[in-house]
């Protein structure tokens, strides 16, 4: 098996995170009653015409850019034609002989530290299909077209990577990227990217590549890494046996672990392309890619340099932050408003990640206000509120987003400062436990945290654990 | 009041500006026009009587309350052919496929009659699809020539010409992707124009050949079709392919003068196959021209073989394509039994469409198919391209070019359809206007020893329908 090689090439789906759709002004939001986000131009009745969102436009060309991509500065749509119900028009309307990126390239880094560049051989623009829903109730298939038209763009690369960890370093080096741009969420399990792995295999040392398959229905990085080991050991075992490859279309059934042939290369359809006619021409300006450019962001690997020799962080601070572009913005607010960057990085890191978690949202659903979280750490950098109040004020802060300083004031959380109030009640445990007293002069170190503890009660948690214990050992 | 149906446009319009004629009145008269002779016409699929009292009604109220000042068409009763989508009234396209499609939007060439105060009569009869030279491939039946009904109107947009033709509509809107408009007109006896592509938003009309057609007016006399023009034209920002441009008063242009018009007869539009009686008129009609001042002189267009091989490639290719929406799902004709969805779009589409318009579907898929694309696709985008540029070297020398509409005069019923090969080399010497974008209008020069109308045809560089206008008003007035 070692002396095979697995040569795969990825066509990748990324639905663009525009208002409305490319080709009408209907919402892209997801969910909604089916045909409710819908107008006579994504139900392709007669007589309506498409008119290009230019979002969509500026998105692909940033996508683009950023992957090193030649902008064509003449480009077209193409209708590609076939019959299915999910289709309004029974034609798709997207780019086939002259898409809006071509030769480009991405530098990926596997985990194994395998470093490469994947070239992109186009991304085109396209608009997405209803659904269909099988009704088994009413014995019909019904028809959903509120995801039609919605924009997405396809990128397709060279046949260059070799193995699933390659495969995977290139969708996060995709999804990083555009996330960055803001052009898309990228969420393979939402379906807002989705990646068709053509995979073939050939003896180590060829030049000719060989019979490929394409694999559709994958959802996760790990379907997909279990996708390649599977489809190429089937290749190769077909290979041995004397058997041939055949070119065809299979979808990945994950449960179960194995692909079903979903048809060959000879029931492929005449799509019959051509330029739409509906449509003008796009005439690229320099002006545009300009703009464009200007607002292209910082990305991942500028930003962890960057983080490194600014901020000093450690590496795995760095990697978490700057995984999402909203968190890292987050954190250089934050930072930006007077905060030390450790304390930042630990707010985002622990307790912005479980509530998050325990919420289930994403880092673009924070609420809270970098200047909130700054004012924060430094109400516990001067000591106004120990950790524990802190992540109290914290949890507020997180659901609405309010003043640190003013809810600490309101609800009386502040630290005692009354050295003189602290020594009484600190004197009151001392004379209420005897026995935990004792265990602490017969050398039960451990006694001490129960005498604080008592003491913070007492306090309802309004004072400094240090100071507490500084006393209470004077005291004793 | 007697003589309503006789009046043009814009002197019914004036009528009713002044209060002489009620709006109401004046649809009444139509509409009991064409109660007594679309029997015999056929010019209409639908009849939309207690619609255009409803409309007569508003139009009314907004004139007594000073409204629609600006617009010379208030009040005026128009016809529209039924592949514009019109909200809540029946668009069939004259198919099968379509027998029972209410729109739920409205057209922007009707919605912009209507906001000029039009008051819609109904739909008129078609060629199915607006595929065919006489009005005989409709599902709806035949419509028949008002000069002599066992002639046919002309096509597709037959059933409009003869409205206007036959008084049972004061204008109509038609469209025109090879010669949709001018030939009916033609062949009816009455002015048709199509305009520069991008003039007239295409939103709401239903595609045949979407790069070649165009919506326009089908009117009595020059005047009103400039009139109607101006109400139809403008920017619609629902229409990628609708030339951003101020909109232009095209009434301002109907003035004799023609000493600046430098007139071109394209020799090769005089040759084998054109009936002697038409070159005669249509050569009266430069005379007249030449005789009010302009210049007027021979030239080789070049290239006229290649117009009917080179639109009927791209304009079949596009209509496979916008056709295909049509396939008994969503709206429409759906076959009564079938096995599973392939077996029922194979059976409504088949039982759905005419032959003309399955002809048209086969012949625009093959061109686009695998391994026969660039053969005949692009080489027919190759041709229309020189085609466009034997033109632009026509027009560095003339302002206008002048030629016949149609070889001959209006063929009887039955005679066309036998030899689909025959009717489209009918099309000669229009479709290469559509091929080339530019505008182009048909004013009617006199009839044949039958009595059945000639026209001759006038083109214009794109957007130039003001010298257009300018000078089929001189002729019209000088003739």
């Amino acid at each position: 098996m070692s002396d095979y090689e697995t040569v795969i090439g990825l066509e990748v789906h990324v639905e663009l995170a525009t208002k409305t759709k490319i080709f009408c002004g209907c919402s892209t939001e997801f969910g909604g009653d089916p045909n409710t986000h819908t107008c006579p131009v994504c139900t392709g009745m007669p007589g309506s015409l498409p008119v290009l969102n230019r979002q969509v436009l500026e998105y692909a060309i940033a996508v683009g850019l950023a992957t090193n991509c030649d902008i064509t500065r003449y480009c077209k749509f193409d209708r590609k034609n076939y019959f299915y119900p999910d289709n309004p028009q029974n034609y798709q309307i997207s780019q086939l002989y002259l898409p809006i990126c071509r030769n480009g390239h991405v530098d990926i880094r596997t985990e194994s530290g395998v470093e490469k560049a994947v070239r992109i051989h186009e991304i085109h623009m396209e608009e997405d299909a209803g659904k269909l829903i099988h009704d088994d109730w009413l014995d019909a298939s019904l028809v959903d077209y509120n995801r039609s038209g919605v924009p997405l763009i396809e990128i397709v690369s060279e046949p260059d990577m070799r193995s699933a960890e390659e495969v995977i370093a290139y969708l996060e080096k995709l999804r990083m990227t555009i996330s960055y741009l803001g052009a898309s969420d990228c969420k393979l399990q939402e379906g807002s990217m989705r990646a068709d792995v053509n995979l073939s295999v050939r003896k180590v040392g060829e030049t000719e590549f060989g019979t490929r398959t394409e694999m559709k229905n994958l959802n996760s990085f790990k379907a997909i890494a279990r996708a390649i080991a599977g489809e190429t050991e089937r290749q190769i075992d077909l290979i041995e046996s004397g058997e041939k490859v055949v070119q065809e279309t299979r979808r990945w059934d994950d449960d179960k672990e194995c692909s079903y042939a979903m048809r060959s290369k000879e029931d492929a359809q005449d799509y019959r392309y051509f330029p739409d006619p509906d449509l003008v021409p796009i005439s690229v300006s320099e002006e545009l890619l300009d703009e464009i450019r200007s607002r292209e962001p910082e990305f991942r690997e500028a930003k962890i340099v960057r983080y490194a020799e600014e901020f000093g962080l450690p590496e795995k601070d760095i990697l978490l932050i700057t995984e999402n572009k909203h968190l890292a913005d987050v954190f250089e607010e934050t930072v930006a408003c007077g905060a030390p960057a450790k304390k930042v990085s630990n707010w985002l890191m622990v307790e912005t990640m479980r509530l998050l978690k325990e919420n289930n949202l994403d880092p673009e659903d924070i609420r809270f206000s970098p200047k909130n979280l700054a004012s924060l750490i430094k109400l516990t950098e001067d000591r106004t509120v120990n950790s524990t109040v802190a992540k109290e004020v914290f949890e507020e802060m997180f659901k609405s987003d309010c003043d640190p300083a003013k809810y600490v004031e309101e609800h009386g959380l502040a630290t005692q400062n009354d050295e003189g109030a602290l020594r009484e009640t600190i004197q009151k445990v001392i004379a209420d436990n005897p026995q935990s007293v004792d265990d602490y002069h017969n050398g039960k170190e451990k006694a001490i945290g129960f005498l604080v503890g008592q003491t913070m009660k007492a306090m309802q948690g309004k004072c400094d654990p240090g100071s507490v214990n500084k006393i209470l050992k004077e005291l004793l | 009041m007697s003589n309503i149906t006789e009046m043009d446009a814009l002197t019914l319009g004036r009528e009713i500006a002044s209060g002489n004629i009620k709006v109401r009145e004046a649809t009444e008269s139509y509409l009991s026009s064409v109660k007594s002779k679309d029997e015999q016409y056929n010019c209409y699929v639908t009849v939309d009587e207690e619609g255009a009292m409803k409309a007569a009604d508003e139009v009314q109220a907004r004139i007594d309350k000073g409204g629609l000042k600006g617009s010379p068409l208030a009040g005026v009763p128009v016809a529209i052919k039924d592949n514009m989508c019109t909200e809540g009234l029946l668009t069939t396209c004259s198919s099968k496929i379509l027998y029972n499609f209410v729109p739920t939007y409205e057209s922007t060439a009707v919605a912009k009659l209507r906001d000029a105060g039009a008051v819609i009569l109904g739909k008129t009869n078609m060629d199915e699809f607006a595929m065919g030279s006489t009005t005989e491939t409709s599902y709806f039946g035949p419509t028949r020539n008002p000069a002599n009904p066992e002639h046919v109107p002309g096509g597709s947009s037959g059933g409009s010409a003869a409205a206007v033709a036959a008084g049972e509509c004061v204008y109509a809107l038609g469209s025109d992707t090879g010669g949709s408009i001018r030939q009916p007109a033609s062949y009816c006896g009455v002015v048709g124009i199509k305009p520069t592509y991008g003039t007239v938003s295409r939103y709401g009309l239903i595609a045949y050949g979407s790069s070649l057609d165009q919506i326009g007016p089908l009117t009595r006399n020059v005047s009103d079709a400039a009139a109607v023009l101006t109400a139809i034209s403008g920017h619609d920002e629902r229409d990628s392919t609708s030339v951003n441009k101020p909109v232009v008063d095209y009434t301002k242009s109907l003035v004799k003068d023609v000493k600046d018009i430098k007139i071109g007869i394209p020799r090769d539009y005089f040759g084998e196959g054109l009936d002697p009686e038409v070159a005669a008129a249509v050569r009266g009609a430069a005379d007249v021209l030449k005789n009010a001042g302009a210049s007027v002189e021979e030239f080789d267009l070049s290239l006229v073989n290649y117009a009917i091989p080179a639109y009927y490639t791209i304009a079949a290719a596009e209509a496979s394509s916008n056709l295909e929406r049509f396939d008994g799902i969503k709206y429409g004709y759906r076959t009564e039994e079938y096995a599973g969805l392939h077996n029922m779009y194979k059976k409504s589409r088949s039982e759905g469409f005419g032959a003309e318009v399955k002809r048209r579907i086969m012949l625009g898929s093959f061109v686009l198919s695998s391994g026969y694309y660039d053969a005949y696709y692009l080489k027919a985008l190759k041709v229309k391209a020189l085609i466009k540029k034997a033109f632009d070297d026509a027009f560095s020398k003339y302002d206008i070019i002048l030629g016949p509409v149609a070889p001959t005069t209006a063929p009887k019923l039955g005679e066309s359809l036998s030899d689909p090969i025959k009717m489209y080399l009918g099309d000669i010497y229009t479709i290469s206007v559509n091929l080339a974008g530019l505008p182009g209008i048909s004013v009617p020069c006199g009839t044949d020893s039958d009595g059945l109308p000639i026209g001759v045809q006038l083109l214009a560089d794109c957007f130039n329908e003001e010298k257009l206008f300018r000078t089929a008003y001189t002729y019209e007035s000088e003739k």
